[in-house]
C-alpha cells in the first residue's frame, strides 16, 4: 500500500527566457511511515516537487495522491517545514506558533495549548514555549516549526532543507532530534536537501534527481539500522554511491 | 537626557537675543516671562481648555483618518480593482495641503469644529492609506504559505496574519498621521476655530500683541506633540513590534 503517490507529474516555468521544465515526468511513492528524502543540486526540480506535493504550486499534468485520494490545494493533512527560519510567525511565541493550526482547526484555548506544550516537549523546547521567535536561535526556531507541523496531527511531513541554514554542529543535533521525533510519531516524512550525508543519516530510502529538467536519477534504498553512525564504513559507501549518482550527469554534458 | 541638553541650549540662545535690547520687549518676551503667563494660563485653568479643544479635535480627525486609511489601504492591497480606482485619487490629492482647504470647509460647514476635523482627517488619511497599503503587499510570503498550510483561510488569515504582519507600517504610518494631524489643527484653528484651541489662541493673542501668550501656547503645543510621539507611540511599539522583535531598536 502506497501512503503518497506521485504520478507523472510534470511543471513548466514561464520564464522571460521562455518556458523552463521545472519537473518532467517524475513518479514515486512511499509506504506510510517511510522516511524518503530527494537529493540533488540546486535547480534540479526537487524544492518545486515538494511545493507541487505540499499543494502551492499545481502541476500542468500528473497527479498526487496522499492516501489514496487525489490532492490538489494545500490541506491540514501535510505539515510542512521551511528553510528559512523566517517561516515563524514573530508575533507569536513558540506555544503560539505550535498553537495556530489547532486554533484555525477550531480546538478550544485549554486543549490546543496542551497539544502545543507537547509538541514542544518532542522538540525539547518547553522551557521556551513562552518565547518569542527572536530571542531563540536558529536551530531552536526550526525546531518550532518542526514542532508546529506536527501539531494538528498531519499525515504527512514536508521539509525543505530545514537544517541548511545551520552550522554543521547544530545541523548534526537536529537530525538526531529529527530521527528521534520521526522514530516518536511514525509520520510519512518528504525531506528535500542537498546533503548527501543527511540524506544516508535520515532516509530509509534516497531519491538521486538531476536538474534541466528536473528528473528521478536514481532510487538508492539505505539498509542501515538505527541509530546510525556516519563514521561507518557502509555509511560512507553509500555517500560514495549517491554522489557517483549525482556526478555522473554533469559529466555526461 | 541629550534632548533636554539640546532644548536648554536652544533656550539659552532664545534668551540673549531676548535681553539683547534689538528687539522690543513686548515682541520677543524674555523666557520667565513667558513661564510666568504660561503658569498664569496653567493655573486658571484657560490653558487646559484650550489644550482639551485641540487634543479633541486631532483625535476626532485622527480616528476617522486611521479608520477610513486602514480599510481603503488593505482593500487597496487586496483588489487590483480597488487600488487602480484609488491610487491615482491619493496622488491628485496628497500633495494638496491640508490647510488649503479650510476655507472650502469653513464654507460648506462653517466655522468650528467639523472644519477643523476634517482638515485634521485630510491631513492624517495620506500616511494612513499608504502604510497600510505598502504593509499588506510587504508581507512575508512565507507566513502566507505556512498560514496557508495550517488552514487560515479568510477572515481569519486576515486578523492573525496579515494584520499583526502588517503592524510595524501601520504603526509608523499612525505616527506620521498624528505629526501631520498635530501641524494641520493648530493651522485649521486659527482659521476656522473660534473662541477655543491652541492654534486659535495664538491667532487671537496677536491682535493684542500678546507674544507672551503665543510663546507659551507653541511651548504647549510642542510639549504635547513631543508627549504623545515619545509615550504613546513609543510605548505601541514597545509592546508590539518591538516585542516581536519585527522592528530593533537602534544600536547605541
Amino acid at each position: 500500500m502506497h501512503h503518497i503517490e506521485i504520478r507523472n507529474v510534470t511543471l513548466v516555468y514561464d520564464t522571460p527566457n521562455g518556458r523552463v521544465p521545472g519537473v518532467r515526468g517524475v513518479s514515486f511513492a512511499t509506504a506510510p511511515s517511510e522516511f524518503l528524502c530527494i537529493v540533488g543540486p540546486s535547480g534540479c526540480g526537487k524544492t518545486t516537487l515538494l511545493n507541487i506535493i505540499a499543494g502551492f504550486l499545481a502541476p500542468a499534468e500528473g497527479e498526487i495522491r496522499i492516501g489514496g485520494k487525489a490532492v490538489t490545494g494545500y490541506g491540514l493533512d501535510r505539515g510542512i517545514v521551511f528553510q528559512d527560519f523566517a517561516q515563524l510567525f514573530p508575533w507569536r511565541t513558540a506555544l503560539g506558533n505550535v498553537a495556530f493550526g489547532l486554533e484555525m482547526k477550531g480546538v478550544p484555548k485549554a486543549e490546543r495549548e496542551a497539544i502545543a506544550l507537547e509538541q514542544l516537549r518532542l522538540v525539547k523546547l518547553e522551557k521556551f514555549a513562552g518565547a518569542y521567535p527572536h530571542h531563540l536561535s536558529g536551530g531552536m526556531q526550526q525546531r518550532v516549526a518542526i514542532a508546529r507541523a506536527l501539531a494538528y496531527n498531519p499525515a504527512v511531513l514536508l521539509m525543505d532543507e530545514p537544517f541548511a541554514a545551520l552550522d554543521a554542529l547544530t545541523r548534526d543535533e537536529m537530525q538526531r532530534l529529527l530521527a528521534e521525533v520521526w522514530r516518536a510519531t511514525r509520520k510519512t516524512v518528504v525531506y528535500v536537501t542537498h546533503n548527501v550525508a543527511e540524506a544516508v543519516y535520515l532516509a530509509d530510502r534516497v531519491i538521486v534527481m538531476t536538474p534541466h529538467p528536473g528528473t528521478i536519477k536514481a532510487e538508492v534504498p539505505i539498509r542501515l539500522p538505527r541509530p546510525r553512525d556516519p563514521l561507518s564504513v557502509e555509511f560512507l559507501d553509500y555517500q560514495k554511491q549517491l554522489l557517483r549518482h549525482l556526478t555522473q550527469k554533469e559529466e555526461a554534458r | 537626557m541629550k534632548a533636554i541638553l539640546s532644548i536648554l541650549a536652544a533656550a539659552a540662545v532664545y534668551e540673549v537675543v531676548a535681553r539683547g535690547g534689538w528687539f522690543a520687549a513686548a515682541l520677543v518676551p524674555t523666557l520667565p516671562a513667558v513661564a510666568r503667563t504660561l503658569w498664569a494660563m496653567l493655573a486658571d485653568g484657560t490653558m487646559a481648555g484650550h489644550a482639551l479643544s485641540t487634543l479633541y479635535r486631532v483625535f476626532a480627525g485622527l480616528a476617522l483618518a486611521a479608520s477610513f486609511g486602514l480599510v481603503l489601504g488593505f482593500l487597496m492591497a487586496r483588489s487590483r480593482a480597488v487600488e487602480r480606482f484609488f491610487l491615482p485619487l491619493v496622488s491628485v490629492l496628497m500633495p494638496i495641503p491640508s490647510l488649503a482647504w479650510a476655507p472650502v470647509f469653513i464654507l460648506w460647514f462653517g466655522l468650528g469644529d467639523t472644519a477643523t476635523v476634517l482638515v485634521v482627517f485630510y491631513a492624517a488619511s495620506f500616511p494612513m492609506i499608504l502604510n497600510t497599503w505598502t504593509g499588506a503587499r510587504a508581507v512575508n510570503p512565507l507566513w502566507l504559505r505556512a498560514a496557508g498550510a495550517m488552514g487560515a483561510r479568510g477572515a481569519e488569515l486576515f486578523w492573525k496574519v496579515i494584520v499583526p504582519a502588517t503592524s510595524p507600517f501601520v504603526i509608523t504610518g499612525l505616527r506620521l498621521a498624528f505629526q501631520r494631524a498635530w501641524i494641520a489643527v493648530v493651522g485649521a484653528e486659527m482659521l476656522a476655530a473660534s473662541d477655543f484651541g491652541l492654534g486659535w489662541v495664538i491667532f487671537d493673542a496677536k491682535e493684542f500683541l500678546n507674544a507672551d501668550v503665543m510663546l507659551a501656547s507653541l511651548a504647549v503645543i510642542g510639549a504635547i506633540g513631543f508627549a504623545f510621539e515619545r509615550l504613546a507611540f513609543g510605548a505601541l511599539e514597545r509592546a508590539t513590534v518591538m516585542r516581536w522583535g519585527m522592528v530593533r531598536a537602534a544600536k547605541a
